[in-house]
C-alpha cells in the first residue's frame, strides 16, 4: 500500500505532512514524558524486527499465496500508540530510501496511511478496549484481526481519497475504492491472523510484554472451557429469546430488490433445475421462514434460533476435530 | 536469492555506494535532502498534460548519474517496486480520457495517453532522485541532517538505531527461515501452525538484543542523545550546489 511520488501532488503531499508531523510532534511530546531511556534503543530493535518480520513469507492455508505480518497492529500492542507511531515512520522512512518502497515526498500520506490508523486507531479503537478486561488468547486474535482490516481498510481508502484529491488519475472514485478495498479486506484478515499468532505466542511466553496485560489481568483470564460455555450460553439465549424481537423488515439485498423491482422477491421463470432445486430446498428445510411448517407460533422462531445455533456449533466442532484444530494437552505434550 | 538475501544484498551496496569519496558524496548532506525535496516538488507539480516540460527535468538525474558516477542499471532494479501501483492507476487514464491531442498518421494520441506517460515519467524520476539521494549519503548523514534541522533526537536516534539493526535481525530471520526450510523441503513459506513460534521466538531475542544494546549504551556514555562525530560544515561549494539547482528548477517549470 506504499504510495509513490507519482501518485500524489505537491498540495496534498504537503498536507499530508503537516497531518502526519503534528501526529509525530505529539507523540515525541508524549514519549518524552516517559522517562524510560531504554525505550528509544527498544523502538530501534523493534522497527528493525517489523522490518526483518514483514520479509518472512508465512503461507496462506487453501490461497496458495503468502502474507506477512501487520506491523502497525503488532507495534502498538507492543510499545503502545506514541512509541509504535515514531517506529512505523523510522520503518516507513528506511523503506523509502533504501528500496523504493514508497516515495520521499509521499512519506508524508504513507505515515498517515500505514502507522497512524495501525498504531493510534488500532490501539485506541480495538486494542485497549478489547484489553480490558480479562485479556486472553481469544481477545488477542479478535483484536489482530479486527485491528488490521479496520486499519488497512482505513489506509486504502485514504490512498484512494489522496490520489484522487491529487488530480493524477481519471479513474472514477467508486471504480478506484471498489479495486481498492476489498482486495485490503482480505489481505487485513491475513495479516491480522499472523500478527495474531505472534501475540499469542507472546503473551503464552512473556504477557508482560504486551501493553494493557499485567500479571492481575493473567491471573484471571478465562480459560477456553468457560469462555466456549459463555458464549454457548449467549448464543442460546440471542437464539431462542431476543429472535422473538428480529426485524420483520427486510434485509439489505431484498431492500435493494424491492427498490428496483417493487418486490423483495425475483420472480424467476420456470425452469428445470429452478424446480429441482425449490423442491429440494422444500423437502430438506425443516422449520421454512424460521418457523413451524405452517404455523405461525413465536415459539417457532425461538425454536429455530435454539436449533440454528446448536447445528452451527456441532458444524464447527465437527470441522475442528477433522482438521485436528483441538489437541488433548498430552498428545500436544507428546509432540 | 530468497527475498532476505536480496534486502541484506540491498542494503551493503548501498552502504559501499553511500562511502565512495566522490564530490557528490562529499556535498553536505542537508544540501543533498534540500535539493532533492525540491526537484521532487517542482516535478510532482507539473500539470498532467505537460509531458515535453517534464522531459527537461530530466536534466537533474541525469547530470548526476554521469557525475556522480553511479549506476543506471542498480537504479532500474528499483523500479519493480513503484511501477506495478503507478501502472495500474495510470493505464486507466487512456481509456477514461480520449480526448484526442495530436496524431502521427492514422495512430491518434488522447490526452489520456499523454497523462499516463507523465505520470510514468514522474514516477521513473522520483524513483531515481530517492536512489542518488540515499547512493551518495549514508543513513548515518541524513539522520545528522535531519539534527540539523531540530527534528528531535528521541526520533533520529530511533531511525539510526532500526538502521543498523536491520541488517543484524535480518540476518537473524534468515538463518532461521534456513532452519525452518531444511525441516521442511518443498513447503513454499511458513506453515500456519508455526506463524507464531517462528516470528515471536525472534521477536522475544529481539526484545532480549534491545536489553542488551540499551545497557552497552549507558556503559558508553549514552544520554538520550547520539553523538555523529566530527560537525560537517557548509562550504563554498554547497552553497553553490544548492543555488544553481534551485535556479535551474525554477527555470524548467516557468519555461
Amino acid at each position: 500500500m506504499h504510495m509513490a511520488d507519482a501518485l500524489i501532488s505537491p498540495a496534498v503531499a504537503g498536507t499530508m505532512y503537516a497531518c502526519s508531523g503534528l501526529a509525530a510532534a505529539y507523540s515525541i511530546k508524549k514519549v518524552r514524558l516517559e522517562t524510560d531511556l531504554k525505550k528509544t534503543p527498544v523502538m530501534g530493535v523493534m522497527g528493525a524486527f517489523v522490518f526483518a518480520a514483514q520479509m518472512i513469507n508465512f503461507t496462506i492455508p487453501g490461497t496458495g499465496s503468502s502474507g506477512h505480518l501487520c506491523g502497525g497492529v503488532l507495534l502498538t500492542a507492543l510499545l503502545g500508540p506514541y512509541a509504535s507511531f515514531l517506529t512505523m515512520i523510522g520503518v516507513l522512512l528506511i523503506q523509502c530510501l533504501l528500496f523504493a518502497d514508497g516515495g520521499l515526498l509521499a512519506l508524508g500520506a504513507n505515515i498517515w496511511n500505514m502507522a497512524f490508523y495501525g498504531c493510534f486507531f488500532g490501539y485506541f479503537l480495538i486494542w485497549r478496549p478489547v484489553m480490558k478486561k480479562n485479556p486472553g488468547r481469544g481477545k488477542i486474535l479478535c483484536a489482530s484481526v479486527l485491528g488490521s482490516m479496520l486499519t488497512l481498510q482505513m489506509g486504502a481508502f485514504s490512498v484512494t481519497l489522496e490520489t484522487l484529491a491529487s488530480g493524477i488519475t481519471d479513474l472514477p472514485f467508486s471504480i478506484f475504492a471498489a479495486a481498492m478495498q476489498p482486495i485490503h479486506l482480505a489481505i487485513g484478515f491475513a495479516e491480522g491472523l499472523i500478527t495474531a499468532a505472534v501475540l499469542v505466542f507472546i503473551y503464552e511466553s512473556r504477557p508482560e510484554i504486551l501493553m494493557n496485560i499485567t500479571a492481575e489481568k493473567t491471573a484471571n483470564r478465562l480459560t477456553l472451557r468457560r469462555t466456549l460455555a459463555a458464549l454457548g450460553i449467549l448464543s442460546l439465549l440471542i437464539g431462542g429469546g431476543l429472535s422473538l424481537f428480529a426485524s420483520s423488515r427486510p434485509d439489505g439485498l431484498e431492500w435493494s430488490i424491492a427498490r428496483v423491482t417493487g418486490s423483495t422477491e425475483l420472480e424467476v421463470e420456470a425452469s428445470a433445475p429452478h424446480e429441482a432445486a425449490g423442491s429440494l430446498q422444500e423437502t430438506t428445510s425443516l422449520l421454512p421462514d424460521y418457523a413451524f411448517k405452517g404455523s405461525d407460533s413465536s415459539l417457532g422462531t425461538s425454536f429455530s434460533g435454539v436449533v440454528g445455533s446448536l447445528m452451527v456449533l456441532g458444524l464447527c466442532v465437527s470441522g475442528c476435530c477433522a482438521f485436528k484444530f483441538f489437541r488433548h494437552p498430552k498428545q500436544r505434550e507428546a509432540k | 536469492m530468497s527475498k532476505l538475501d536480496r534486502a541484506l544484498y540491498e542494503i551493503h551496496q548501498m552502504d559501499i555506494l553511500a562511502d565512495r569519496d566522490q564530490w557528490l558524496n562529499r556535498i553536505h548532506p542537508l544540501v543533498k535532502l534540500i535539493v532533492t525535496a525540491s526537484f521532487l516538488a517542482v516535478t510532482l507539480s507539473f500539470h498532467k498534460y505537460n509531458f515535453t516540460g517534464l522531459l527537461r527535468m530530466g536534466v537533474y538525474p541525469i547530470t548526476l548519474f554521469i557525475l556522480g558516477d553511479v549506476s543506471f542499471s542498480d537504479a532500474l532494479k528499483r523500479f519493480r517496486i513503484v511501477l506495478p501501483l503507478v501502472c495500474f492507476v495510470g493505464l486507466f487514464n487512456p481509456v477514461f480520457d480520449r480526448q484526442p491531442v495530436t496524431a502521427f498518421g492514422s495512430f491518434v494520441v488522447t490526452a489520456g495517453m499523454v497523462s499516463m506517460a507523465t505520470l510514468m515519467l514522474k514516477g521513473v524520476y522520483s524513483v531515481l532522485a530517492a536512489y542518488l539521494l540515499i547512493a551518495s549519503t549514508s543513513i548515518e548523514k541524513i539522520c545528522y541532517a535531519l539534527r540539523l534541522i531540530h527534528i528531535p533526537a528521541v526520533f533520529v536516534t530511533q531511525i539510526l538505531l532500526t538502521y543498523r539493526y536491520i541488517s543484524l535481525l535480518l540476518e537473524e530471520a534468515g538463518r532461521i527461515t534456513d532452519a525452518y526450510a531444511l525441516r521442511a523441503p518443498n513447503q513454499k513459506g511458513i506453515h500456519f501452525k508455526v506463524w507464531g513460534s517462528l516470528a515471536g521466538q525472534l521477536l522475544l531475542r529481539s526484545m532480549d538484543r534491545a536489553d542488551a544494546v540499551y545497557q552497552s549504551m549507558v556503559l558508553r556514555g549514552y544520554r538520550g542523545e547520539f553523538y555523529y562525530g566530527a560537525k560537517t560544515v557548509f562550504r563554498t561549494k554547497d552553497i553553490a550546489y544548492l543555488i544553481i539547482w534551485s535556479v535551474l528548477f525554477l527555470l524548467l517549470k516557468i519555461i
